[in-house]
């Protein structure tokens, strides 16, 4: 479970003074539910996101990851979390084999468990025909795959995704859309950030819309549509944002 | 747990780092080739230079000394010179490496020479060019053993012995061995080359882990991991040092060979060179254990450094930029060591860089200041100490780490 207090994440910038990134951040999300944190680009997405997955520390507020503290045990929560964004790169010079082994050997598992996990992801994703060629020969599908493997080397009970469709074609972006699906159905605790809206209609149970750092909505598709009498999410979510920024 | 996370980044950047081909190059292929093309190939180029130099017959000119055809024609005789009057432009010449040099005869020389009380020879030359200097030296001997003779046939002349004017003789002798006279001469530079590459090997691992990372986008895989961010340091630190002293090793073992094969080409190339200047080209091989261990600390003081610069770096480019400004002020410091005269004093054994060069210097040298030695390795290993501690700082700071 993902449960955010008040999250709050200030950057400082020479130039532009005090960045908000995150303002008074609050949401819970429960297993086998999928949460949908909708944006714009520079709407607080990844710096949300990047809180929970105790890459950043909040500046105020905090959150529970899986039953432990984002501030106090950050090494806890990633132990818990799988965190898969289009900025997540492989090491090219590793084989897609070595790539998950090392992201297994530093969640703590042993080696005989090891191989059996990284099988076990090879059976599932069909990566046996390159499981041990070099990250830079693999095709956009295959480097997916891999790093889908990796995200669930050590079987976390929470996934968190920022934007992971970015930059993919249709056919590699509706694989992470069924991938998502499978994790909310094994019952993954599951947060997706993203800025289409059709992903958000097709794939949440509950839609949170940020925008300047700050949740502006949240509930389930129809509470939205409801809220902002959009005619859809789209419609809906451009209401809901500028409506606030009218205020 | 702490210690498994270490090395399991430790072994992901070795792997990683043997299949990058600019780490290898950097590393392992340039300290070894180094020190061969240093030592033959510039050593051997050297001697060809200075024995073809030594050969010539140097073209020389007299100006004036119409009056004192006996000296310019005993000149022509030594078959030392190639003798010719002096043209209007013979300064000139002598700029633009046409002739060698030139010597200047007073006018009534040889009528003076009789009495004993001759004006002062001048002679004119091109400083600091080789064959200039050769051909000036040989006029020098010309001229002094002239005066040798001119003094002894005046003393016969008045009935005393030759030993009147030359009392008794000046001789010198070298009671060094050989390692410390080759340590001696070659030390500074031996010091100076080895600290270099312990910062050549550093800098590509260094930029590679850091600024490489992130800009590859791999630094925020690994972030999403349960490493703490001291052990992500700490195993990626441990590579850069790694490529560091193997730099060093490859060069110190290059070293050895090479010298040995230099020790037995005697009579060729750079050996046969080196011991026709009377130059022993050996190495005390304890003074190269020393280095090795002298270089361990400030390996680990450039390889923090350097990875926390890196670190600052957004791109590979960018860390290239602020790596260079470190190299340079590093190297500096074993410039000013390799100098002669400047020497292992208390407050130079407190300056970074400078004090490991110039205590190598005197290792390989047979001279063994275990004072110095204990002060420079302790007060190095605290400069390398703050400088990681400062790169695991810097490594949490997410103003370094997001910087975009």
């Amino acid at each position: 479970m993902i449960e955010a207090r008040l999250l709050t994440k200030v950057f400082r910038d020479r130039r532009k003074g005090e960045i908000r990134g995150a303002d008074g951040v609050s949401f819970r999300v429960e297993p086998g539910r999928i949460y949908g944190l909708l944006g714009a680009n520079g709407a607080g997405k990844t710096t949300t996101l990047r809180l929970l997955a105790t890459l950043l520390r909040p500046t105020a507020g905090t959150a529970t990851v899986a039953g432990h503290d984002i501030v106090r045990e950050p090494e806890k929560v990633r132990a818990h979390v799988g965190f898969l964004a289009a900025s997540t790169a492989l090491y090219a010079r590793l084989t897609a084999r070595e790539m998950i082994a090392y992201f297994g050997r530093l969640n703590g598992l042993g080696e005989p468990e090891l191989r059996a996990r990284i099988r076990a992801l090879a059976d599932e994703l069909g990566m046996h025909d390159f499981l041990d060629r070099r990250c830079d020969k693999l095709s956009t599908g295959m480097k997916q795959k891999t790093s889908i493997a990796r995200m669930l080397v050590h079987d976390p009970q929470v996934m968190i995704f920022d934007e992971p469709t970015l930059g993919l074609d249709v056919m590699a972006s509706r694989a992470i859309v069924e991938f998502v699906r499978q994790c909310r159905d094994r019952g993954k605790t599951v947060i997706y950030s993203t800025h289409v809206m059709s992903e958000a209609e097709k794939l949440c149970d509950v839609i949170g819309i940020i925008h300047d750092g700050r949740l502006r909505a949240e509930g389930t598709l129809g509470e939205i549509l409801g809220l902002a009498g959009g005619a859809g999410l789209e419609e809906s979510f451009v209401r809901i944002v500028t409506a606030e920024g009218r205020e | 747990m702490i210690r498994r996370s270490i090395g399991t980044i430790y072994a992901k950047e070795l792997a990683d780092s043997l299949r990058d081909r600019r780490t290898l190059v950097s590393t392992l292929l340039v300290p070894t080739l180094l020190m061969p093309v240093l030592i033959l190939g510039i050593g051997t180029l050297a001697s060809r230079v200075f024995s073809r130099a030594r050969q010539e017959v140097p073209r020389i000119m007299v100006v004036g000394g119409a009056d004192s055809p006996g000296v310019r024609a005993e000149l022509e005789r030594s078959g030392k010179f190639r003798v010719e009057t002096a043209s209007a432009d013979w300064k000139r010449l002598i700029s633009d490496r046409k002739v060698r040099a030139a010597v200047e005869i007073p006018e009534g020389f040889e009528r003076a020479l009789e009495s004993g009380s001759a004006p002062p020879v001048t002679l004119y030359d091109f400083e600091g060019e080789l064959n200039s200097g050769l051909a000036v030296g040989q006029l020098r001997n010309f001229f002094t053993g002239l005066r040798e003779r001119t003094t002894a046939k005046i003393l016969a002349a008045r009935g005393l012995p030759v030993s009147v004017a030359r009392p008794f003789e000046v001789r010198q002798s070298n009671v060094a061995p050989p390692e410390k006279t080759g340590g001696n001469l070659v030390g500074g530079i031996l010091a100076y080359i080895i600290i270099t590459f312990c910062v050549i090997g550093a800098m590509y691992p260094a930029m590679d882990l850091a600024a490489g990372e992130k800009e590859r986008g791999t630094m925020e895989t690994l972030l999403c991991s349960p490493a703490s961010r001291t052990d992500i340091v700490l195993g990626k630190f441990l590579m850069v040092l790694t490529g560091s002293l193997a730099a060093v090793a490859c060069s110190l073992i290059s070293l050895v060979v090479t010298l040995a094969v230099v020790g037995g080409a005697l009579g060729t190339g750079a050996g046969g060179a080196a011991r026709g200047a009377g130059v022993s080209m050996t190495v005390d091989p304890l003074g190269l254990l020393g280095v090795l261990a002298m270089v361990i600390p400030v390996s680990v003081l450039f390889s923090a450094v350097l990875f926390t610069v890196s670190l600052f770096a957004k791109s590979y480019k960018e860390a290239q930029t602020y790596a260079q400004p470190v190299v340079f002020i590093g190297i500096i410091p074993l410039g000013i060591g390799t100098l002669p005269g400047i020497n292992l004093n208390l407050p130079l054994a407190l300056v970074p860089v400078l004090n490991i060069s110039l205590v190598c210097k005197e290792m390989l040298s047979g001279v063994w200041h275990w004072g110095y030695i204990a002060a420079i390795f302790a007060t190095t290993a605290v400069y390398a100490a703050v400088a990681l501690a400062l790169a695991v700082r810097m490594f949490k700071s997410e103003g370094v780490l997001f910087r975009t």
